[in-house]
């Protein structure tokens, strides 16, 4: 079995650095680039959202860009190196899995702009773009405490990771903050970047918790996630988005989504280095840059009190104004709260 | 963990085990014949986007069942060209299928819905829902055996019925009929079948037929009963584990049922274990936790089930003599 799946990794990145080449031809000069990561251009959440970024640049300033879906983690250098020979500038990649291939690639182009979303690479020419999950996942975390009627609420999640532990943190603390009894359930979907793909078994861990006696269901899983709110949906209770705005898909049945406006970020790299604003370094969007947040249209609306919007707003207020620290997992690796 | 915790795990476990255990009594008959499936995973996989695919263009889930069977089929006469017929390698056309439904599904996905080889959503009625037994709201009144009855036997949809049902048809098949017996022969010794005047490339194509109809139903559970809608390589090995779970159950129907369930109710747990606080041991890191299934199968595998011989003739294509 092992050995089936090492053939099959191998022909696949063959199969992929093929038409890799095929896509590659006729990048003009200077065109910025996005390469999306593993989970592809269109998985309705952190992918898509760095897209509409892109789209909304070509969209406003007229101008082209370039994009790419990679096939296997084998092509992440191959990539960049090659987008970077034909002279995009700049290159931005999202996802914290870029980091270790941009940091060796960074360094060959030195005189090439690149910007990395999720992670840190420290290098004079990459702009490296966080944001406060945190304090995003906290607002949803008071929605989440406050819809609750079992007062039990759900964390569903991909795997173990410093980053996805951080919106789980960040929950915990509005859910308490919002209501000191409430239970979390935390779970994880797999053990690795799969589970970012396992609707099915996404779908068995919100039952899990629904049936525990959670009645909202937060998840954080890329296209993964669908399944765990479908399973919130199918139960009559609440699901909770996350990085798009997800409250489109079930209609009644989603409490909000925890947005994540990688498309700004997306579109801000492309534009500063249009008008010659670009800087490299560090660059935090939070609540106050309305980098993060929860998002409130027409579909979940009517789910949402008076009272509600309102501890939203209080809560929005004393984030900004600094009066609640929240704590973000990734700092020391732990959440004081559980 | 009290009684009514149990049942909610049970039926995770079910709906676990059932993809499974339909894949594995798929490749029971396949590897019984004398052919090795290794495209259990890619079959699964192109008629789970089969189903998903016509279930939401049509609005009937039933032609999506039907395109899901198709479709398997179809890749099962595939291997059966390259291997009974063409003698070629069975692994390597298995491979193969399993390359191409990874690569097709999405690329074709793509073309039809622009939604980078997802499906849309499935509304509730153009899904394959689960379906009452006779009497469950009053049988469910009566202590202990009523709940069991009520939550755990009835209330699942109509495909975990059939995959449990295929069970003893298999073993009835395999065992009590002449089919069964020309079945099992094919595999042990193709050309005892062949002296005796009976086809032997007949029989295998009868037996990758059912192998298709199988995983073309499994597929169709995963992306229209168990799920909503398809997502790129959202069978995530099941088809893999459906072959260990084969060679686990010695290449028996029966235990091939034990097999699944087990490889179900672990998984199932596994999920429920996550961050609960032992006796005595406090909270077990959630990795410990998550690689239990699998730890489980390394050691029952090396220290329970003994020797797992394969039919005889498995791998081999057959040469008549002329």
């Amino acid at each position: 079995m092992t050995v089936q799946k090492k053939i099959s990794i191998g022909a696949k990145a063959i199969l992929g650095a093929a038409t890799f080449t095929a896509l590659m031809t006729g990048v003009a000069l200077a065109d910025p680039a996005l390469i999306y990561d593993a989970a592809g251009k269109n998985d309705k959440s952190f992918n898509e959202m760095a897209w509409n970024g892109a789209e909304a640049y070509a969209k406003a300033t007229g101008n082209s860009y370039q994009d790419l879906e990679i096939q296997t983690d084998a092509q992440r250098e191959q990539a960049l190196r090659r987008f970077a020979q034909q002279g995009a500038s700049p290159i931005v990649v999202p996802g914290f899995t870029w980091a270790e291939p941009l940091t060796v690639v960074a360094k060959e182009f030195p005189d090439t702009h690149f910007a990395i979303i999720d992670s840190v690479v420290d290098l004079p020419n990459v702009r490296s773009v966080l944001f406060k999950e945190q304090e995003g996942s906290f607002l949803v975390g008071v929605l989440a405490a406050m819809k609750s009627e079992t007062g039990t609420i759900g964390y569903v999640t991909a795997f173990d990771f410093p980053l996805l532990q951080a919106f789980g943190c960040g929950y915990v603390q509005g859910a308490k903050a919002a209501n000191a009894d409430i239970q979390v359930l935390q779970n994880f979907i797999g053990t690795d970047f799969a589970a970012f793909n396992d609707i099915n078994t996404a779908g068995e861990v919100g039952r899990s918790q629904l049936e525990r006696g959670a009645d909202v269901v937060y998840a954080a899983a890329g296209a993964a996630g669908e399944g765990a709110l479908q399973a919130a949906a199918d139960a009559g209770k609440y699901g909770i988005g996350v990085d798009s705005n997800q409250n489109y898909l079930f209609p009644g049945n989603m409490l909000s989504s925890m947005v994540k406006r990688v498309d700004v970020a997306v579109q801000n790299a492309f534009t500063d280095e249009l008008n010659g604003n670009w800087t490299s370094g560090i660059q935090v969007l939070g609540l106050a840059e309305e980098g993060v947040g929860a998002a409130v249209d027409e579909y979940n609306e009517p789910l949402l009190s008076d009272e509600m919007k309102a501890a939203l707003a209080d809560y929005t207020a004393k984030i900004n104004s600094g009066e609640i620290v929240v704590h973000d997992y990734r700092s020391d690796n732990s959440c004081p709260v559980s | 963990m009290g009684f009514e915790d149990i049942i909610p795990l049970l039926n995770s476990s079910v709906r676990f085990a059932v993809p499974l255990l339909l894949a594995c009594i798929a490749g029971l008959y396949s590897e019984r014949s004398g052919i090795v499936d290794i495209g259990l995973e890619g079959k699964m996989l192109g008629a789970a986007f089969a189903a998903a695919a016509v279930a939401a263009l049509t609005g009937n889930v039933w032609y999506g069942m039907l395109a899901a069977i198709f479709v398997s089929c179809c890749m099962s006469m595939i291997h059966a060209i390259a291997s009974i017929n063409l003698r070629g390698n069975q692994v390597i056309s298995g491979v193969a299928l399993n390359f191409l439904a990874l690569g097709g599904t999405v690329f074709i996905g793509h073309s039809i819905f622009k939604r980078g080889g997802t499906t849309p959503n499935l509304p509730k009625d153009v899904r394959i829902g689960p379906i009452e037994l006779p009497f469950a709201a009053e049988i469910g009144q009566v202590p202990f055996v009523g709940p069991i009855y009520e939550q755990l036997i009835s209330g699942h949809s109509i495909i975990v019925y059939f995959a449990f049902a295929a069970v003893p048809i298999t073993a009835w098949v395999l065992m009590k009929t002449r089919l069964g017996l020309r079945l099992r022969a094919v595999g042990e010794n193709p050309k005892a079948l062949d002296t005796a005047g009976i086809s032997v490339f007949k029989l295998r194509y009868q037996a990758l037929i059912i192998t298709g109809i199988l995983c073309g139903v499994a597929g169709a559970y995963l992306s229209t009963s168990q799920g909503a809608n398809f997502s790129e390589n959202m069978t995530a090995g099941r088809g893999f584990i459906a072959l260990a779970a084969l060679i686990f159950a010695k290449w028996k129907p029966w235990n091939a049922l034990w097999t699944c369930l087990l490889f179900g109710v672990l998984s199932a747990a596994q999920i429920r274990l996550q961050g609960v606080e032992f006796p005595l041991i406090g909270e077990v890191p959630v990795q410990f936790i998550q690689a239990l299934p699998y730890v489980l199968t390394v050691v029952l595998l090396a220290g329970f089930i003994g020797r797992a011989i394969p039919p005889k003739a498995v791998g081999q294509p057959y040469v008549k003599e002329r």
